[in-house]
């Protein structure tokens, strides 16, 4: 993978808009952003009603997808270019995702819904539909997800990446801070885990930096090229940014999304727990 | 739209006590700016969150205690940084022009 082959410009994206075959997605954490305006001919997933089980604590199984792409007039040779607010962070989630379930063409929209607005191009309210399809997803690919038992058995010995913001990763806050702080789990890091704040990644206008300053960005924090990688977060969507840097744009092997992330780990009975800025200690 | 209100969004339901708030108005030339994002930087300058703005240009974050810097990037303008000190069971009300 590199970035050609992952990532599309918004000015690509402008000239493609009449092309059929590529399908233009936007997902939101704020699901009311598509209905304020989107881009012309985007159809809209909504993060958290359409990419979560609802009962299961879980993203939606297999077959639930396969009816949610088949509904969405998704078929399984097109390009799908996902772009979305909050930097891409709910749009690189649900590529990744979709990468789980084996979609063969997939893109990013550099700069995502930010830079899309902050160009002044064109949005629309016109909701698009397209004919309904009979979408086949392939298995689960594991290789690029990480549960839990895994990533305590990857303490000292892999790479942890924790992407939350240093004041997350220390434990001074438990959320990022557009959210009230007043999650339920205790604050802190997995231990040995390497802070690299996802946002060191993209550039204001939430472009991805160039290869050459991420490059620098991972050798910088330590990351060891010969082991395995596992990127958190709290829930698993600013990871997946992380997820796709390393793996769709630098081309790293073995990078997996551990989507439970802090929420998860940091609710877990007797795990060990790092407080403060340094890494702490296996 | 006949001007900007004044601060940033209602505070009805927010358990302002415990939260440590940020919250403002972004405006060009006195009209609220509804499509600007807001980010949040720490002290060291790290970005820490970022919102985009309501229709009628209001922002709002839960920080911790500390000193912030508010970075604003609008359509057409150049970013605007403002300095900005929250603290536990208060509302720290920023105004940005851009």
């Amino acid at each position: 993978m590199s970035r050609e082959s992952a990532l599309v410009t918004a000015d690509w994206v402008e000239e493609h808009l009449n092309d059929s075959s590529i399908v233009l997605v936007e997902v939101d954490e704020d699901a009311e952003a598509y209905d304020k305006g989107h881009i012309p001919g985007a159809v809209k997933l909504d993060w958290k009603k359409d990419l979560q089980d609802g009962v299961r604590h879980d993203f939606v199984s297999k077959e639930k997808l396969e009816a949610l792409l088949s509904a969405k007039g998704i078929g399984n040779d097109d390009t799908i270019v996902f772009y979305g607010g909050n930097n891409n962070w709910f749009a690189a989630y649900a590529y990744w995702y979709l990468k789980y379930y084996g979609h063969d063409n997939l893109r990013l929209l550099d700069g995502g819904r930010k830079k899309w607005e902050l160009d002044s191009r064109e949005l629309t309210t016109e909701v698009s539909e397209r004919p309904a399809t009979t979408y086949v997803a392939k298995e689960a690919d594991e290789s690029i997800r990480a549960f839990r038992d895994e990533v305590i058995a990857s303490i000292g010995t892999k790479n942890l990446i924790d992407v939350r913001s240093p004041d997350e990763y220390a434990g001074r806050l438990l959320a990022p801070a557009h959210l009230p702080q007043e999650q339920a789990q205790i604050g802190g890091h997995i231990p040995t885990a390497g802070n690299v704040p996802w946002s060191k990644a993209a550039n204001d206008d939430g472009t991805f930096r160039s290869d050459e300053e991420l490059k620098e960005l991972y050798a910088e924090a330590g990351l060891d090229d010969a082991k395995d990688t596992i990127a958190y977060c709290r829930i698993g969507e600013r990871s997946s940014h992380t997820w796709f840097v390393l793996k769709e744009i630098l081309g790293h092997e073995n990078v997996k999304n551990y989507d439970g992330s802090w929420t998860e780990y940091g609710a877990l009975r007797a795990v060990p727990v790092a407080l403060g800025d340094e890494p702490g200690v296996a | 739209m006949c001007g900007a209100i004044n601060g940033g969004p209602s505070l009805d339901g927010v358990d302002v006590e415990n939260q440590a708030v940020i919250q403002g108005i972004v405006t060009r030339d006195g009209q609220p700016v509804g499509n600007a994002y807001v980010r949040l930087l720490d002290r060291t300058g790290e970005f820490t969150a970022e919102v985009p703005t309501s229709a009628t240009g209001q922002f709002r974050f839960f920080a911790g205690p500390g000193e912030w810097t508010l970075r604003t990037l609008a359509p057409r303008s150049i970013s605007v940084d403002n300095a900005v000190t929250a603290a536990k069971g208060v509302v720290a009300e920023v105004a940005v022009a851009v």
